[in-house]
């Protein structure tokens, strides 16, 4: 049996095409684009190229609302913690949902070590943030709120356009992580009422190693990583050519090619929550409509993730889990916590993301790789039989 | 092939594993971990003239909890009890070719629970 790639929220193949267009930057072009020289004018140009093919992608304003870093993380730290000091004299609140990724929560401690108010907003069991204690959190020193536009763990798209009316009824600026929903779900940064928006190459099919950040004209935002003054003093370092003139290509294609594709991983994401909910003991995490075209996300009774990804991989499946012991903290995943599970339901999860690779033909042997699985570790485990007396 | 930095020896534990089961009205039974914790093993014993003649293991957990609870029925099947009960969880992880520095403490009870098993045999034994 082939091998069948269920992991694409973690990491994306590239795709042959974003590789063959952006190949050159690896080597003939390898100019640096701060260079006054004709070689480096061509990496600049190309980085520019790129700027524009990004700013098409999300709707933005102009290219120039485009900040390239060296990845998501980068880009969430410098929207979070670049916003929050530069615009401390209107105030020191921020305000962030309970389930974002690490890279947005833990510069958020950080700045909560360093005297600013931090709320964390809750969400429902379906992972949907609470929007009337959103509106209860927000003050008129509120100078940062953040928000995903939809979770990586449990797929849940959240109403960004309600959260943005009610950030800016008080609050100054909201931020949304697109980082699992771009290029799976139209954005558009104008309509949805954003003001900085996070970006991975990686999520697009890119090189890993680029990330961006768009930001609203007139944001006032500073840099967090000073040096040589790149990207409008907002990311110093010498620009990942390569990286970047990847990431506009691969958004470029993403473009195109995200109505096409979304709707033909929906009915392929719909076979595989209806085949692997035929599981005793399985439910579906997340919320049931409001999902990302791509994501299948479970929790099943008695058993643990680690374990279901280790048997899954016996069947050349790859797939992903918010159990703890597959964690480098060995905590079960913040997200499942905030949705309501107990740590030990929240140990069993196995998380499904389908990609382009994927087709119809798949789900067969992933449900049954799924079901054999669970009755394998549940046979040998204390909890199910427990459960059966 | 999956790569958590799992030995091969860990891998074919888990993957095979030894002596899972049940076995009814044991001579001796120890359960340690906690479900929270994301880690609970349960092993059973028969005994004869103080050696381990049966050892059947039930573990909730991740791969190395499966693998050491596997590795562990094997090192004390045949062993007598004073034998078994210096087996440590050190012995257990270097008998699978080591084990990541994150499991070494939360996913490797196998041990503990053997000595419950003999413990729990003891006093049945005191008691008759």
């Amino acid at each position: 049996m082939s091998k069948i790639y269920l992991d694409h929220a973690s990491s994306m193949p590239m795709d042959a095409r974003v590789f063959e267009f952006a190949k050159p930057y690896l080597m003939a072009s390898h100019g640096n684009p701060s260079s006054l020289h004709s070689v480096g004018l061509q990496a600049k140009q190309a980085v520019e190229e790129s700027r524009s093919k990004i700013s098409e992608f999300i709707h933005a304003e102009n290219e120039s609302t485009i900040i390239f870093t060296g990845g998501a993380t980068e880009a969430n730290n410098l929207a979070v913690k670049g916003a929050a000091l530069r615009n401390i004299t209107a105030g020191k609140a921020v305000v962030a949902s309970v389930i974002e990724h690490m890279s947005v929560l833990n510069p958020m401690k950080e700045l909560q070590k360093n005297g600013f108010s931090v709320t964390f907003i809750p969400v429902d069991s379906t992972g949907i943030v609470d929007l009337k204690k959103l509106e209860g959190a927000l003050t008129k020193n509120t100078v940062l709120t953040t928000v995903m536009y939809a979770n990586n763990e449990i797929g849940t798209i959240e109403p960004i356009r309600e959260i943005s009316k009610i950030v800016h009824e008080k609050g100054l600026y909201l931020h949304v992580d697109a980082v699992a929903a771009a290029g799976r779900i139209p954005i558009d940064v104008q309509k949805d009422g954003i003001d900085l928006l996070t970006l991975s190459s990686n999520d697009l099919y890119g090189p890993q190693g680029a990330g961006a950040l768009y930001i609203k004209p007139g944001v006032k935002i500073q840099s967090v990583l000073l040096g040589g003054g790149q990207e409008r003093g907002l990311r110093s370092g010498t620009e990942n050519v390569f990286g970047i003139v990847g990431m506009g290509e691969a958004a470029h294609i993403a473009q195109k090619e995200m109505n096409r594709e979304s709707s033909r991983l929906l009915p392929i994401r719909d076979r595989l929550i209806t085949e692997i909910l035929k599981i005793d003991q399985s439910y579906l995490t997340g919320h049931p409509l409001q999902r990302l075209p791509h994501h299948a996300s479970f929790r099943f009774s008695y058993i643990e993730g680690e374990s279901i990804l280790l048997n899954m991989d016996m069947y050349d499946i790859q797939v992903s889990t918010g159990s703890a012991c597959s964690s480098k903290t060995l905590e079960p995943s913040h997200v499942l916590l905030a949705i309501g599970l107990k740590h030990e339901e929240a140990h069993g999860s196995m998380v499904l993301t389908i990609g382009r690779s994927t087709t119809m033909d798949d789900v067969e042997p992933v449900s049954k790789a799924s079901n054999e699985t669970v009755q394998r570790l549940r046979k040998m485990s204390p909890m199910s039989q427990e459960w059966r007396k | 092939m999956a790569n958590v930095g799992y030995s091969k020896k860990v891998m074919e534990h888990f993957m095979h594993p030894r002596n899972v089961g049940v076995i009814e009205n044991p001579d001796g039974y120890g359960k340690v971990g906690n479900p929270v914790c994301g880690d609970v093993m349960e092993i059973f014993i028969t005994v004869k003239d103080d050696i381990i003649t049966d050892i059947k293991f039930r573990t909730f957990g991740c791969g190395s909890a499966i693998a050491t609870s596997s590795m562990v029925t094997e090192i004390a099947k045949g062993k007598h009890i004073d034998e078994a009960l210096k087996i440590t969880r050190g012995d257990v992880a270097s008998e699978l070719d080591g084990l990541p520095a994150q499991k070494m403490h939360c996913s490797n009870l196998a041990a503990d629970a053997l000595h419950e098993a003999i413990k729990d045999y003891k006093s049945k034994k005191q008691q008759k």
